[in-house]
């Protein structure tokens, strides 16, 4: 590396960064150091990721047991979904979202609300925001709704045990999650304001909206194209997964009397689970991994901001380029790990 | 009679000993770049994805532009023939790791010369092909007519990795006005965003908004504003630590540029030669022993003026008649109210 002239070290991290960046979590803006707009590339692929990952899976789990089902048009829709969005590269979906979607979607100032207050735009999507008033006391009150839940779970379970009856766990749960809240914004001082975007004219012809929340096109496109791909690929482990359960199990269920219901919740699910889990923690760590295509359409992730913008101003390639594959290196063990623990845990305990 | 010959023979000697000296000198001068070059037989060449002016592809894959022709004086210099070229399409984050990485050994994309590219990262800058600076498009029905029409929430599209992305916040910083970055790799998609109405200006070199302009649905419908925000001298780099051929490109170039100053065309540089002005018989060869200096033959300049043409011809077929930008404005001869201006070739 000496003799083409390249130094190497780590020391621009701290430097000021001198780019901005359009979208991010934290606050960030040119006079901030380069490690801060690592953060913020960081901050907006995990984003990206656990978006995808959510919707994945709720797209999946929902088409690959319609794939299973016994209505022909539900069985062949979904059969058609899955054939055509596995078989289409990924990088071509990402494009077609967002330059497709971004035509249609109309310009500020012709966007009709939604509700009255949310607006889908090309400039991206608007939303109302919440202004708050002693926030941490409404966590802590989440919190604690969360913690009595888990009691109320294990205090259930251990009745059921010992006296064989059953307690309506959900209830319970929905009812300690909406009144500890509740009590907060009574007793606590916890107040909430709701901030509407307001459209503001920029020039003769061009609009945009300020205040409320927004979530740039660039992100809404990325997040649909991959968790649209990466479902189709879930649903075919769900329906391996449900298909492995032997018949025998569900009629056995079904001759001692549980509903359907109760068949697919504590019989069937918990043994197609073992089968799902291990090929859709692939799944995961490939929408990871392919949330890098976002640079094509300029959603500030990892490799965007950091790998790109930061990458061509300092001219530190190795060490840039280090960092950014221990980075996902890291995000993809650290998903690995969660769901090989969540795999033991569903897995059959031999006594 | 025999000491005569003893004498003689070390005179010998001694002049066969400063004679290999002197040529061994000679082939040290020939860099590593060089003789690779002249080995493969082609230049390497790194260009744009596709800039109409400066280096842009037709649809038989044949390369036009005034950074091509950078390129292609070298190789007219080197190899003897101006179509002996390699171009590698290169996007701007990747055009430096591909120099110093030595997949290309002359990166002509207009490429803007600054202190911490030529000094920080193993860059070397050889001279500008173009003088240019930043500027924004609009719609025409904006209303927009001067960047002091900008406000606050504005969006701005532009390509990643350049110097546009700092230019743009020192500016907007400046003016104290909130905006949107929207950054996309690849040219044509930063077109088609602007285009689409994503955003609501599109910023980069003044030169790239007239030919990316083209590009547009409708290309009537934007204009680009008056100011220039920044500066942009581009021109063609090279790997640092090769003298040789650093001289070589650098040399290559102001030559197609002081041809111009002299009136040497393509068309009437072989009656140059007997041209009464020594320096122009020293540009085209007939006097001087110039080529030897740089490790190469006498007739290099001469190549580089018949194959490839002057500075003035290359501007002219590549930015004027394409109507890119009919004017010249800096990049005029120093004589003739611009700031081109370079070096003597003696």
């Amino acid at each position: 590396m000496e003799n083409r002239g390249i130094t190497f070290g780590y020391g621009f991290l701290s430097q000021e960064s001198s780019f901005d960046v359009q979208f991010s979590l934290i606050e960030y803006d040119g006079s901030h150091s380069y490690f801060r707009a690592y953060l913020v590339g960081l901050l907006n692929t995990i984003l990206v990721s656990v978006i995808g990952i959510v919707f994945a899976t709720i797209i999946g789990v929902v088409v690959g047991i319609a794939r299973l089902s016994n209505n022909y048009l539900i069985e062949r829709t979904a059969a058609i979904y899955v054939e055509f969005f596995r078989n289409i590269p990924l990088l071509l979906q990402i494009f077609f979202w967002y330059f497709a979607a971004l035509r249609a979607l109309p310009l500020p100032e012709k966007a009709e609300p939604i509700f009255g207050v949310f607006f889908l735009t090309i400039k991206g999507f608007f939303v109302p925001a919440f202004v708050w008033n002693n926030l941490n006391i409404f966590i802590y009150s989440i919190i604690a709704a969360i913690i009595s839940i888990v009691f109320v779970r294990l205090y259930s379970k251990k009745k059921q045990e010992n006296q064989g009856i059953q307690t309506p766990v959900l209830s319970i749960s929905i009812g300690l999650l909406i009144i500890l809240p509740l009590l907060s914004f009574l007793l606590g001082g916890v107040s909430a304001s709701i901030e509407i975007p307001v459209i503001e004219q920029l020039s003769q012809t061009s609009f945009t909206y300020i205040g409320g929340l927004k979530l740039p096109p660039e992100l809404i496109s990325l997040a649909l194209a991959l968790s649209l791909y990466t479902a189709t690929f879930i649903a075919e482990c769900v329906r391996a997964g449900v298909q492995g359960v032997n018949k025998g199990q569900k009629e056995a269920a079904a001759s001692i009397g549980l509903t359907p219901n109760q068949v697919l919740k504590l019989v069937v699910m918990p043994q197609a689970l073992r089968i799902i889990i291990p090929p859709t923690t692939n799944q995961y760590l490939n929408l990871t991994k392919n949330s890098s295509l976002a640079a094509a359409i300029a959603y500030p992730d990892l490799v965007l901001v950091f790998a790109g913008t930061a990458l061509m101003q300092t001219g530190r390639a190795i060490e840039i380029v280090s960092i950014t594959m221990l980075t996902y290196l890291t995000l993809s063990i650290t998903i690995s790990i969660f769901m090989n623990w969540y795999n033991k845990k569903i897995a059959i305990k031999e006594k | 009679m025999f000491k005569l010959v003893k004498r003689l023979t070390s005179v010998v000697a001694m002049f066969a000993v400063l004679f290999t000296f002197t040529t061994e000198t000679m082939a040290a001068k020939k860099s590593k770049t060089l003789k690779n070059t002249q080995k493969k037989g082609f230049v390497r060449c790194g260009v744009s994805q596709g800039l109409p002016g400066f280096s842009n592809a037709d649809a038989a894959g044949n390369w036009t532009g005034v950074d091509v022709d950078v390129c292609r004086a070298v190789a007219a210099a080197v190899l003897g023939d101006a179509s002996k070229v390699k171009f590698t399409p290169l996007s701007a984050k990747e055009r430096f790791t591909a120099l110093t990485s030595n997949e290309i050994d002359i990166l002509s994309r207009n490429t803007t010369w600054t202190l911490s590219r030529d000094a920080d990262i193993g860059l070397t800058f050889v001279g500008v092909n173009f003088y240019d600076g930043q500027g924004f498009m609009v719609r025409k029905n904006s209303g927009i007519s001067s960047v002091n029409d900008f406000k606050a929430g504005v969006s701005a599209c532009t390509n990643l990795g350049t110097t546009t992305e700092l230019n743009m916040r020192d500016f907007f910083n400046s003016k104290g006005i909130k905006y949107e970055p929207v950054t996309f790799e690849k040219a044509d998609e930063v077109v088609a965003a602007y285009d689409a109405g994503r955003c609501d200006t599109y910023t980069t070199d003044k030169s790239g908004l007239a030919a990316q302009r083209i590009k547009l649905s409708n290309p009537d419908d934007h204009m680009v504003l008056p100011e220039t925000i920044s500066k942009e001298p581009l021109g063609p780099v090279v790997r640092q630590g090769d003298s040789v051929w650093e001289d070589i490109v650098r040399w290559s170039l102001n030559t197609m540029i002081e041809a111009e100053e002299y009136g040497v065309t393509s068309a009437n540089a072989d009656m140059m030669k007997t041209s009464d002005n020594p320096a122009v018989k020293r540009l085209v060869g007939a006097e001087g022993e110039l080529g030897a200096a740089l490790g190469l033959d006498n007739e290099w300049s001469l190549r580089i003026i018949k194959q490839v043409g002057n500075y003035g011809e290359s501007y002219k077929r590549n930015i004027a008649d394409t109507g890119i930008l009919p004017d010249r404005g800096p990049n005029q001869l120093w004589t003739k109210g611009g700031i081109l201006y370079v070096p003597p070739a003696r």
